[in-house]
This record gives structure tokens, C-alpha cells and sequence, in this order.
């Protein structure tokens, strides 16, 4: 099963890498991972896709949620969410071949975004086990070469993020009294 | 208020406002501008011999004191060498706000001259970390990282300033808020459950509280000594928790764990409900996982979410600030007390006994020897000079662990040690910066042979400070933990563990301009002890131990805490 953990992170530098080293520094791998700015371009959101175990995903979820560029990180593989991935596919496909590369493009819904003597581009969008049979679908004609996007999800449940309010700069905002002298 | 400035004087005005006093650094090409304005200005810059060095001796600093400590180091190797003080400040919880410099905005990436991408090396080893592109940003990075680097569950905080951000001049609007929207810890905790954590340790029949560094760092001794005295439950503390309820406290059991005592080892095996404060169930507590506290309902306080059920699960979790957590806790067990008190003094009364009866059976007690210094011995005379007073700040190994056995600590924030990350070469340069934060006291560097090796460069900080530190080297000779794991566990096949040639340390102490000197006779090591604290500068006891002790009890790697192998019987001091 597909388990996937949503994230809003602050747009800033370094916030990628934070995300994931929670994942690489324990030695495991990312199926797959989006990113790009939100309607407010302060903020991205993030999608990756992981193969962990369950309780250890409950882990990685609450170290994420600790960074500091990390606003929200949530686990959508049970809750009510959708996911999409997109496929670009380029199929060589020889003349004998081209009507039944776009007969197959349109049972899956598939668009030609460029054709040519050689063959077609054409872009998938669906669910990731769709992407996959239609990616299968157009190997049956000869080579192909796929760029997938990956995936993207959204929750179906509304999710309040909660946010920390801003405190006041300086000393007296960390409690701290006067130092000892030195 | 707005006025031309370079990025450097930004940087100092900034750390004024943080009531900044002091740091430890170490200069450089980049850090040149930043060197040029502090010269003049109020923060007092003690110049280490290394920069892990300046990381260690903030955090003795802070660790000491509770404030935030600053290091400074200059670009790429000066960075690099923060990184294991970082770790450690990360490891431990310690505030450490860590600057360095960087190479120009314009090349960076381009493999300048001292290099390093500290922004990505750095990044695991901090709390969080800045790059501060241009001097405008400055302030805000500056005021972000002592905030987080105190609040919340402290931490090591690095801000990598550029060369160009240093010279850049620009308008300085000090910074008033901060906004870290992401930034959310509770500290308050959950009133509901905290009423459910009183109940349950009135109900339970053999309370062990669980204290460890989160009581230090959250200020917590007071209510923690509140609750442990209402609710009469037998107390552990961890190494990172020592002094959070002192020593001399008749319901402090010891040190559990790995070399805890015996009888905090049994009273964890056979409780009904751990009062689990500030701690993360370290292994080097817990032992084998599936035999530790098979019988214990786990009530668990910690700041840190993270914290809470990965090692262990909590049957009631509270996240929080230990402090406010307790003072809550401790009037909702006070609310209870009149229905609860008297019915529960029967087995309070029993398990307390049972607890006397095992630190009867085995005692934590210093064995002694009358032809040889034995290095427990020697520990035992540090906590005689203490008296639970002084600041010890310890290296890693043996000696620590002993010093964790045997030396009282009355108060918090007079033990220190690199806990979690076990950095050999920590305990003089801790020494350094807790000596400097806490002039009036006495400040005890207690380190074996070889962290001492590591760390012979801050004799001359010390020297040229006039620092009174009172270094202890246990010197046995040899890397001794590792080798009493070789004997123990390798089938007493000793691997590079002799250290040899190890200089005339009264000699060495000479050529740094204070006195040093070598003993060797147990009959001359009180003596030698009270020159040491006596003379009222710094002072080198270089110590010659019996060679071939090794830590007891000790729990195996994979074992559970309850199977100690004890050691020999031993004659013990008096």
C-alpha cells in the first residue's frame, strides 16, 4: 500500500533537505517526492511517497513536525485523501503501430502532446496504479522512455494547521535573566 | 531608530541584546571584520586552543549556568571542528548558539579557499541552523537562533554568516518579534491527564520516579523534590539527571542502568508505575527492552513529542515542560493526598524497605586498597572535597561513570558530562567555560589519561585565564572502558588500548606556569587533594592508579538491567 505523508514547510532554503534527511539519515529510501509553492508563495507543499513501517512512520511523522521550517507534516496513507501522478511518455511506435497507440492512449485517457514520424509523447494522469498499467499498455508497442512526476496528494479531510504565534526578539523572550559575569 | 552599520557591528549589537557576556572562539580569514568589532566592544572573547574546544567550553558554560552559550569559529576547518560539539550540545539538550563565518556570497560553491558548506554539514548536527545571505537578515537569524536554541527542548543553534555580510554596511532596525510559525512546542501540558498522573501514582503500590537532564534543563528540582517527598516515591536519577534531586535526598536510589546501582536496577525491574521526567529511555538505561520494567505502568513527561513512545510506550503520556508539568501535578497529587495518603502508607513503607534492604545487599561504595591508588579511591576523594558542592565536569569512560557512582551532587547543573554523545577530550574544556561562568566556584576537570591527551591544548586558556580549575587525571594507564570491554567481552584480547608514553603531567603543568604534581601512594593522596583545592590557581593532580579496575556493576550490551554482573568483593572504605 501506497503510504504517503503530506507536508506544508516554509518556502526557504534547506527545508527540503531537512525533510528528507529525517528519512536518509535512517537509511531509507523515498519512492517518490514533490514540492512546489502553495497559493501563498511563502510555502511549499510536499508529498512523499515511503515503504516504512507503520509505527515507524508515526516516528519520521513526529520528527518532521518538529523541524522548524516544517508547518505541518501528516500521514494521509489511512485517512480520506486523494493521489495523482502524471507520466510523460515518449513511444516509438512504427507506422502499423500509430492507430493503435492512440486507440490505447484513449482508453486511459492519455493525451498526444507531440507526435512525430517516429512515434508519440503522450501524458498520462491518474492514479499511480493507472499510470503504471498505462506505462505497461505502451511498452507493448516497442521502446519507450517515462518520465513520472511522482506523486501528488491532497486530504479530503479539512486539517487545521496550527501555528506558533510570533514572541518577542531578545533575552527577556527566553526567560533568561542576567548572566553571570565573565 | 535606524543607523548605518556594518553586518559585524549588527552581529554584536545583537548579541547584546541576548545579554551575551562572553564566548569562546577561534579567528580567522573570514571572521576577520566580526574580530575587528569585538575587540572594542563588550563581549568579553576567550580565546580557545581548538574550536571543538570553544563548542565544549560553551557548553560548559551553559550547561553550568543554563543560559545560552556561544562559541565562534571562523570558515571551512573552523567549522568543521564545531561539528563534534554541536553533536554533543544536540545529544545532551544544551543551548548553544555556534557562529561561523563563511566565505562571500559570491563564492560560495566555487571551492574558495577554507570552504566548507557548514549550512549542509551542519544541519544534523543542530536544533536548526541559518545562512544569512545579506546583513538585513541578520538580526532576525541572530534573535531566531537564541530563541530556539534556549526554548522548547534546547539545543545547539548554528548562524553561518559570509565575509561580505560581515563588511556589508546597512541600515540597523533592531529586530522586535519573531515569527516561527512552525516552530510549536507545548510547554503547559494536559490538565486532564496530569490530574490521571496523580491517581495513578497514588494507586500504585511501588512508585520509582525516572529523573533525568530534562529536570536540569527545565529548572525542575524544586517541584521535583516537592513530588518526590508528597507522594514518597523512591527516586532514580539518569546521568544527565544527577543533582536533580541531591544526592543525600533519602528516597535518591543512584544512577540506574548499564553501571547503575544494584539497587535502582532492582527497584526498576519490579515497579508497578514509572514516573518517567525529562527522560528519553536511553539504552544505556533500559537494557534489553522486552525485560525492562516488565511490571511498570509508564507515566511519561517530556517536552519533546518525539520522545514520548519511541522507546518505550506511555500508558499516560504528558507533553510538557517538566517544571510547569510538575508544579500542576504536584497540586493535583496534593488534592488527593487527604484520600489517598494515609491508605497508601503501608506500601510505600514496604517498598521503601525493600529498596534499603537491596542497597543493603549490594552498596554503591568505593572499594580501597592500601598499597595502590585505586581510581574509585580517587573518585571517592573528589567527592570528599566536593561535598556535593562543587562543579565536576567529567570526561569519558571509566572515570566517569565511577564519578557518576560515587560523587554527590546537592544541587543541579554541578555534573557535567557528555552523556549522550560520550566525547572523550570534553571534560577540560566544559571545565573552561564552567569555570569562567561560575568564577566563585569551585570547578573539579576529572579525566582519565586519554581525554586528557585530547583536550592538553585548553591548559594554555586555563593558564593564560588564570583559570582555578582543578584538573584530576585518572591515570590508569589505559584507555580503560574500552579495554575492561576487551577483557570482558573479547576474550581479554586488549586491542590499542595502552597508552604509553604518556608525558610527565607535573612537568607539563610546569611548562603552562602552574602547578602540577604526580602521586602515587594512597597515603599521599589526601594530601595532595587539599594542595590542590587549596592553592587558589590552577592545578594539575596527575594520579598513578592500579591499572587493571574495571566498572561494576555493569550490565552486558543486550542484557537486562536486573542481571549486573557485580564483580569481586571488594574491602571498601570507611
Amino acid at each position: 500500500m501506497l503510504q504517503v505523508i503530506s507536508l506544508l514547510v516554509e518556502n526557504k532554503p534547506g527545508a527540503l533537505m531537512r525533510v528528507t534527511g529525517v528519512l536518509s539519515a535512517r537509511g531509507w529510501n523515498i519512492d517518490s517526492l514533490t514540492v512546489a509553492r502553495t497559493l501563498d508563495p511563502t510555502q511549499s507543499r510536499m508529498t512523499i511517497v515511503v515503504d516504512i513501517d507503520p509505527e515507524l512512520r508515526r516516528q519520521v511523522i513526529k520528527q518532521m513536525n518538529k523541524l522548524i521550517n516544517v508547518l505541518q507534516a501528516a500521514d494521509l496513507t489511512d485517512g480520506a485523501a486523494v493521489s495523482r501522478e502524471m507520466a510523460l511518455v515518449r513511444v516509438r511506435a512504427a507506422s502499423e503501430n500509430r492507430t493503435g497507440v492512440l486507440k490505447e492512449a484513449e482508453i486511459y485517457g492519455a493525451r498526444v502532446v507531440d507526435a512525430t514520424q517516429d512515434g508519440f509523447g503522450l501524458e498520462c494522469t491518474g492514479s499511480p496504479e493507472k499510470v503504471e498499467e498505462f506505462i505497461d499498455a505502451m511498452r507493448a508497442f516497442g521502446n519507450v522512455d517515462v518520465t513520472r512526476s511522482g506523486i501528488v496528494a491532497v486530504s479530503m479531510e479539512s486539517r487545521k494547521v496550527r501555528l506558533a504565534p510570533p514572541v518577542q526578539a531578545g533575552a527577556a523572550a527566553n526567560g533568561t535573566e542576567e548572566l553571570p559575569s565573565c | 531608530m535606524s543607523n548605518l552599520m556594518s553586518g559585524a557591528g549588527i552581529l554584536v549589537e545583537c548579541l547584546l541584546r541576548e545579554n551575551v557576556e562572553c564566548m569562546f572562539g577561534y579567528p580567522g580569514g573570514v571572521t576577520l571584520p566580526f574580530y575587528d568589532v569585538l575587540r572594542d566592544g563588550k563581549i568579553k572573547h576567550y580565546l580557545v586552543r581548538h574550536e571543538q574546544n570553544a563548542c565544549f567550553a560553551a557548553e560548559g558554560y551553559a550547561r553550568s549556568t543554563g543560559k545560552v552559550g556561544v562559541c565562534c569559529a571562523t570558515s571551512g576547518p573552523g567549522a568543521t571542528n564545531l561539528v563534534t560539539g554541536l553533536v554533543d550540545a544536540l545529544m545532551d539538550s544544551i543551548p548553544v548558539v555556534a557562529l561561523t563565518g563563511q566565505v562571500s556570497t559570491r563564492l560560495i560553491g566555487s571551492d574558495a579557499f577554507q570552504e566548507a558548506d557548514t549550512f549542509g554539514i551542519t544541519r544534523s548536527c543542530t536544533k536548526h541552523n541559518f545562512l544569512v545571505k545579506t546583513a538585513n537578515d541578520l538580526p532576525q537569524a541572530i534573535h531566531e537562533a537564541f530563541y530556539i536554541a534556549a526554548s522548547g527542548r534546547p539545543g545547539p543553534v548554528l548562524v553561518d554568516v559570509p565575509k561580505d555580510v560581515f563588511i556589508g554596511n546597512t541600515h540597523y532596525a533592531p529586530v522586535s518579534t519573531i515569527h516561527l510559525p512552525g516552530y510549536k512546542f507545548s510547554a503547559e501540558g494536559h490538565l486532564g491527564q496530569i490530574r490521571r498522573a496523580a491517581q495513578m501514582i497514588w494507586e500504585a503500590q511501588r512508585p520509582v520516579v525516572y529523573a533525568g537532564g530534562g529536570i536540569i534543563a527545565a529548572n525542575a528540582s524544586g517541584p521535583l523534590r516537592e513530588l518526590v517527598e508528597a507522594v514518597g516515591s523512591p527516586t532514580v536519577c539518569t546521568l544527565m539527571g544527577l543533582g536533580g534531586l541531591p544526592s543525600s535526598h533519602p528516597d535518591f536510589i543512584s544512577m540506574p542502568g548499564m553501571h547503575g546501582g544494584y539497587a535502582a536496577n532492582m527497584a526498576l525491574t519490579h515497579t508497578d508505575l514509572i514516573i518517567a521526567l525529562g527522560v528519553r529511555f536511553d539504552d544505556r538505561v533500559t537494557g534489553r527492552l522486552d525485560a525492562f520494567a516488565p511490571h511498570a505502568r509508564v507515566i511519561h513527561v517530556d517536552i519533546d513529542p518525539v520522545e514520548i513512545g519511541k522507546i518505550r510506550a506511555a500508558d499516560l503520556p504528558i507533553v510538557g515542560d517538566v517544571g510547569r508539568v510538575l508544579e500542576k501535578l504536584n497540586q493535583a497529587a496534593a488534592e488527593l493526598a487527604p484520600f489517598q495518603k494515609e491508605r497508601q502508607a503501608p506500601s510505600r513503607r514496604a517498598w521503601k524497605e525493600q529498596i534499603a534492604a537491596w542497597k543493603a545487599e549490594h552498596p554503591l561504595v568505593p572499594p580501597v586498597s592500601e598499597d595502590r591508588i585505586l581510581p574509585q579511591h580517587l573518585v571517592a576523594e573528589v567527592d570528599r572535597a566536593s561535598g556535593g558542592q562543587s562543579i565536576v565536569c567529567s570526561d569519558v569512560g571509566q572515570h566517569q561513570m565511577w564519578a557518576a557512582q560515587f560523587i554527590r551532587f546537592e544541587r543541579p547543573r554541578l555534573w557535567i558530562n557528555s552523556g549522550g554523545l560520550g566525547s572523550m577530550g570534553f571534560g577540560i574544556p566544559s571545565a573552561v567555560g564552567a569555570q569562567i561562568a561560575n568564577p566563585g566556584k569551585r570547578v573539579f576537570a576529572l579525566v582519565g589519561d586519554g581525554g586528557f591527551q585530547m583536550s592538553i591544548p585548553e591548559l594554555s586558556t586555563i593558564a593564560s585565564n588564570g583559570l582555578p580549575i582543578k584538573i584530576v587525571v585518572v591515570n590508569n594507564g589505559y584507555l580503560g572502558m574500552v579495554r575492561q570491554w576487551q577483557e570482558l567481552f573479547y576474550n581479554n584480547r586488549l586491542s590499542s588500548v595502552t597508552l604509553d608514553a604518556f608525558p610527565d603531567a607535573a612537568m607539563l603543568a610546569a611548562a603552562y606556569g602552574f602547578p602540577g604534581r604526580t602521586v602515587e601512594d594512597p597515603k599521599e593522596l589526601r594530601g595532595a587533594m587539599g594542595e590542590a583545592v587549596n592553592h587558589p590557581g590552577p592545578y594539575l593532580l596527575n594520579v598513578k592508579v592500579s591499572a587493571f579496575e574495571s566498572v561494576y556493576p555493569i550490565v552486558p550490551a543486550g542484557g537486562a538491567i536486573h542481571e549486573m554482573v557485580l564483580g569481586p568483593p571488594r574491602p571498601a572504605a570507611v
